[in-house]
């Protein structure tokens, strides 16, 4: 396993320009609280190759998720510029990143996230019913990534009647459907026992494998990190050499 | 349609909830409708009025007679094309609470002056022929399954006895407004039966005219030509007596329209209410959606597409009992709303009302729900 450390962009040009799938260049990012502003991110310069698995690590508070959420488009940078999929993604509007999220971004969560009243199969379906395809096309599609999770024989259950790991595998099927340029997970296996820890990352190694997924893994789990081809440390929002 | 599934599903996430806002805007509705109904029913007389027929009554009420022996003069009045007379009997069938629209009416000019009246030749002509008969409309026999031949006895309240009418025919209106909840018979049958100082008054006087546009001078005509008489008459269009006969209850539409537009309001804040709950508790849901890439926009169609549906079911229901009712119920209020039936507009504009208070209860949630920000909701969750 490689540790790529604090690693400066090498040069100009799109991220997609230089084989970099992402790129991030002087990030920063600070919340404002009751007048006050919390820095959270520090100047970020970061690359990730299309393909990488790519683990980021460090501990709570040290900015992996807000790292995570921009480059998955659901938050904006304060400052600098976040390449993803040949898109500075903190210029376009919020309708243009909805749909850009819709086309690139594949989101897993530590604790699922799955809609409740959604059964396995409506909550995979979700991100294709933004798209062009007929209900013949959604059902295949849904069928294929049901299988490819193991879970085709519970697409009628409700997240309730599923245990944690199995949730996890609906909510990476649901990631897949639409067959997303770039996979984003937060502490996928925080919530599971070491068991269907090791079978969702073993699922994870098999979409970047053998399908050929990009995936951007925060983890606190040494374990899960060595599953990815890269680890990066983030500690007080800087990444760290 | 395709998201029809995903706006059902969260609607019957707490089907008891779902379930009583649906019953509190059906029965906010119903009662709308009701009342509603209760307005437009009373203006079917004021609908049901032909702008060619006047009324000519006692100027000073209703009350007071006017002789018999003003026909003839108000016949020779110019623009006068026809005079009938009659009257207001008010008696009942069996029961006092049987009371329904009586007329004792002048047969020869009875179909003249009321063309509306639809009444078969045969039966028509067994009507005319018989001084004891009596014609009574279809929704009138067909609530109390009489049959042609029936003897029908009306016990009088105005005219004290017990009259024993035979049914001779049974009329339809021509018009929806116009009242199948009545029957007519000879004014001379009455006439000679009461006692000699009552005979050869008449309650009322209809005068046919040529045109809408005489009513005001043949009007002014005619009151000027009894204006120093022992018994002066009022002469009106027959829709601004209808008007005046119902204003005689007082502002009823005002009231009931308050009473309906606070109805209506109350519980279109209570379903606001509901929506805001409903939507406050499904943020991080929201925030999901929106991270699959829900715009903004579609986020706010769908929780604003709940509340329609909310409302719409509501409307559906609340509006489709009382249509269904009104259309089976024989209510007459004790004969005061004589054409109680519930118009198609009346339908039509509480669901109307109902896609309001969808459109209102909606419109907070689905804009917090499209404003909201996903990397927040999903930081309080976390």
């Amino acid at each position: 396993m490689n540790e790529r450390k604090s690693e400066g962009v090498s040069a100009g040009g799109t991220a997609a320009g230089n084989g970099a799938l992402i790129r991030l260049r002087n990030v920063h990012k600070k919340y404002k609280r009751d007048q006050i502003e919390i820095p959270v991110l520090a100047g970020i310069d970061l690359e990730v190759k299309e393909g990488e698995f790519l683990a980021l690590m460090g501990p709570s508070g040290s900015g992996k998720s807000t790292l995570l959420n921009l480059i998955g488009g659901i938050d904006r940078p304060t400052e600098g510029e976040v390449w993803v999929a040949g898109e500075s993604i903190g210029r376009l509007s919020s309708d243009k990143l909805s749909a850009w999220r819709a086309r690139h971004i594949g989101f897993i969560f530590q604790l699922y996230n799955l809609i409740p009243v959604l059964t396995a199969y409506q909550n995979v379906e979700l991100p294709l019913l933004l798209t062009r395809l007929s209900g013949k096309e959604r059902r295949d599609r849904v069928g294929l990534a049901l299988n490819l999770v193991g879970l085709s024989d519970r697409a009628r259950h409700f997240p309730r009647q599923l245990s944690g790991g199995e949730e996890q595998r609906v909510a990476i099927a649901r990631a897949i459907v639409a067959d997303p340029t770039l996979l984003v997970a937060d502490e996928p296996t925080g919530d599971l026992d070491a068991k269907n820890a090791a079978e969702i990352l073993t699922l994870l190694q098999r979409l970047n494998r053998e399908m050929g997924k990009t995936i951007l893994m925060v983890t606190h789990d040494p374990h899960a990190a060595e599953r990815a081809h890269v680890t990066v440390h983030l500690e007080k929002g800087v990444l760290k050499a | 349609m395709k998201f029809l599934s995903l706006i059902l599903a969260h609607l019957l996430r707490s089907k008891r909830r779902t379930f009583l806002t649906v019953s509190s805007i059906a029965i906010a509705l119903f009662l709308f409708c009701t009342l509603r109904t209760v307005m437009t029913s009373l203006d079917a007389g004021i609908r049901a009025s032909d702008e060619t027929r006047l009324v000519v009554r006692h100027a000073a009420s209703l009350v007071f007679p006017l002789p018999l022996a003003y026909r003839d003069r108000l016949a020779q009045i110019p623009g006068v094309t026809r005079v009938g007379y009659g009257n207001w009997f008010g008696g009942y069938y069996q029961d006092p609470k049987n009371n329904f629209t009586q007329f004792a009416v002048d047969v020869g000019s009875f179909f003249d002056l009321y063309p509306e009246v639809l009444l078969p030749a045969p039966e028509r002509a067994a009507f005319e022929g018989e001084r004891t008969a009596c014609i009574a409309g279809k929704a009138l026999v067909q609530k109390y399954g009489w049959k042609i031949g029936d003897q029908i006895p009306i016990t009088g309240t105005i005219f004290p006895g017990t009259w024993p009418l035979v049914l001779r025919g049974v009329f339809t209106a021509a018009t929806p407004d116009a009242d199948e909840n009545a029957i007519f018979f000879h004014w001379d049958f009455v006439n000679e039966s009461i006692p000699e100082g009552r005979r050869d008054f008449v309650g009322i006087y209809w005068l046919k005219i040529a045109s809408a546009s005489q009513a005001a001078a043949v009007s002014a005509r005619v009151d000027a030509l009894y204006e120093n008489s022992a018994r002066p008459t009022k002469t009106e269009t027959e829709k601004a007596f209808q008007a005046g006969f119902i204003s005689m209850m007082g502002n009823v539409s005002l009231l009931l329209t308050i009473l309906g537009s606070a109805i209506v309001f109350a519980i279109m804040l209570v379903t606001i209410n509901t929506m805001m709950m409903a939507a406050r508790e499904r943020t991080t849901e929201i925030a999901i959606l929106k991270t699959l890439g829900f715009s903004d926009g579609l986020v706010l169609q769908l929780v604003a597409a709940e509340s329609m549906i909310v409302s719409l079911a509501g409307g559906l229901l609340g509006c489709g009992v009382a249509m269904f009712l009104f259309r089976r119920l024989d209510f007459t209020a004790g004969g005061m709303i004589p054409n109680f039936r519930m118009l198609p507009e009346t339908f039509l504009f509480g669901l109307a009302l109902a896609l309001v208070m969808g459109l209102l209860s909606g419109a907070a949630p689905a804009f917090l729900a499209a404003r909201l920000q996903i990397a927040g909701a999903l930081r309080k969750v976390a």
